[in-house]
């Protein structure tokens, strides 16, 4: 490659363009300036509104306990290495049976049909069924089968339940991902005689994947916050420490810290995400030409 | 006389009711170079996908060398290993570099060692005047360029046949002529073509034989100097006046 070369000149910035710079300095300034105040009044409004409440004496010592907060902070934190464990299993297997369902649902020829239909339904029904009755359902149907060799254990059967939903939510990011791919990538990888297989495998889903990144980690996140509906199930998982803190003494301290917690989790994740979908902006390689 | 390479007989192919090609023949010689032209819609990119296998025909047949290929028992993976094609609109993969662009049929479909591919494939790159562009991606690249990338794909397999889709039609007028000279390196190699074009000047020149396609038949078929110089069909004679007037010839 060339290197363009770099020509010296005595260039040296007009009065039009130094005063247009200062217009555009000034502008910014007063942007800046306007956001700041209207955030501080608004936050000294709401602490107003708030403290001078007749109900605040009592609402804080119930909720903003720091007593109880620190009591909770290491059963909090105790329990949640339960739902990081789940997020990293669970995450896995929704990828990887999100991704095979939206396979599933490509796949062209009456051959296939029964497949293709029985995708469909799963994503149809997994979409559509809330997650708290989807965990009922595994939680307390599926041992009253008194199946032999069906774990009991409510983590693994809180852990299925969210891996039937949220695979459900990600065959369709996936599936939305092959579909923006288009038909001409296809029809460029066949004629090189790549088999249908080959196509999928190297051409379409590399790019489908890219495309879906930032939806795919909004997914993850979500069901990092749903692995404290294991709770439910009596797993002691984050929001169960809370919960018997709070059985024992009525104070609702420990529930903030337990929520305050899952935000700290989630708030490294938003920011990979914002991260990840910013570098694939800047590598412009994804094209979309037809 | 020696058997063609590619040979259509009575090939039909409809789009829904639209009756796009209605009973086309060709013969293509080995190392010849057939253009097909002809207006806006008139089925050249059909014939062509036909060809490849990209579209399933109504009726007829299409052989390659003596084989047919539109029998339901032939395997038009098998097929399509030895035809290649280039697009109009280049079709790279965006997500991979020039030189994996290349490399991915010899390394997938043929087997050939990585080492190996990414060697012949910089070869093809460096006749083809790209030496220095292996490691960029496809969206770096002039438009001139990223069809001159098209061609060493699908020549990286050593294709029995090439087929070239007006692959010249979405380049600025500077870029035509760098990808014009490719094709024009690659006859002089032997490589057998059917070039699809708008470019009237350039298949006088290169084609061995030109076939004039309107309205889904082959109306005419000759020599370069037959065709241009003196067409048989009135349809032909509207057809290259208006070439002429749109100053293409
Ligand atoms: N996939 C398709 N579906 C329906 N009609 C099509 C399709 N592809 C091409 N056609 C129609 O077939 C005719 C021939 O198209 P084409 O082969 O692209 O012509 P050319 O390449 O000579 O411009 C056109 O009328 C076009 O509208
Ligand atoms: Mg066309």
């Amino acid at each position: 490659m060339t290197v363009p070369v770099r020509e010296k000149d005595d260039y040296r910035p007009s009065a039009r363009r130094i005063a247009r710079e200062r217009l555009r300095r000034s502008r910014t300034r007063r942007s800046v300036v306007i956001a700041a105040v209207s955030t501080v009044v608004t936050a000294v409004v709401l602490y107003l509104v708030i403290t001078r409440s007749p109900g605040w004496p009592r609402t804080r010592e119930t909720f903003f306990d720091w007593h109880y907060a620190k009591v909770a902070l290491p059963q909090v934190l105790k329990g949640l290495w339960l739902n990081v464990r789940l997020l990293v299993c669970c995450g896995a297997l929704v990828l990887v049976l999100g991704l095979l369902l939206a396979l599933a649902r490509t796949l062209r020829g009456p051959v296939f049909f029964p497949l293709r239909l029985l995708a469909t339904a799963y994503v149809d029904f997994f979409r559509g069924l809330p997650l708290i009755i989807c965990l009922l359902g595994t939680v307390f149907g599926v041992p009253a089968l008194r199946l032999q060799g069906v774990p009991n254990d409510p983590v693994v059967l809180g852990g299925v339940a969210l891996v039937l939903t949220y695979s459900a939510y990600v065959a369709e990011v996936f599936r939305a991902g092959i579909e923006t791919v288009h038909p001409s990538q296809r029809a460029a990888a066949r004629s090189l005689g790549l088999t249908g297989a080959q196509a999928m495998r190297y051409v379409i889903l590399p790019q489908a994947v890219r495309r879906v990144v930032p939806p795919l980690l909004n997914d993850l996140v979500s069901l990092q916050k749903d692995t404290g509906l294991v709770s439910i199930a009596g797993a002691v998982d984050a929001v169960y420490a809370a919960q018997i803190i709070t059985a024992q003494s009525f104070n609702y301290t420990p529930y903030v810290v337990a929520g305050l917690v899952f935000v700290a989790l989630t708030i490294p994740m938003t920011r990979l995400t914002d991260w990840v979908s910013a570098r694939m902006n800047r590598r412009q390689s994804q094209g979309g030409t037809v | 006389m020696t058997e063609p390479v590619l040979r259509l007989e009575q090939v039909r192919k409809t789009y829904g009711g639209a009756l796009v090609l209605r009973g086309v023949d060709l013969d293509v010689a080995p190392h010849t170079v057939t253009a097909l032209i002809g207006a806006s819609g008139s089925g050249k990119s059909t014939l062509l996908r036909c060809a490849n296998l990209l579209e399933e025909i109504d009726d007829g047949a299409i052989f390659l060398d003596g084989a047919e290929i539109t029998d339901p028992r032939a395997d038009p993976d098998a097929v399509r290993r030895r035809i290649g094609v280039v697009f109009q609109a280049y079709n790279l993969f965006p997500h991979m570099t020039v030189l994996d662009n290349v490399t991915l049929a010899p390394r997938r479909v043929h087997g050939v060692p990585r080492a190996e591919a990414q060697e012949r494939a910089r070869e093809i790159l460096d006749r083809l005047g790209l030496a220095g562009r292996a490691a960029d991606y496809p969206d770096r690249l002039s438009g001139g360029q990223q069809q001159r990338v098209a061609i060493a794909r699908a020549v990286a397999v050593r294709p029995r046949l090439l087929l070239l889709d007006e692959i010249t039609a979405a380049l600025d007028p500077e870029l035509v002529g760098e990808v014009l000279s490719v094709v024009r390196d690659l006859k002089d190699d032997g490589m057998t073509m059917v070039i699809a074009t708008h470019e009237m000047g350039f298949a006088r020149e290169v084609a061995d034989q030109v076939c004039f396609l309107d309205e889904g038949v082959v109306h005419e078929r000759g020599t370069a100097a037959e065709v241009f110089g003196a067409p048989r069909e009135e349809r032909t004679r509207r057809f290259l006046r208006r070439i002429v007037e749109a100053g293409r010839l």
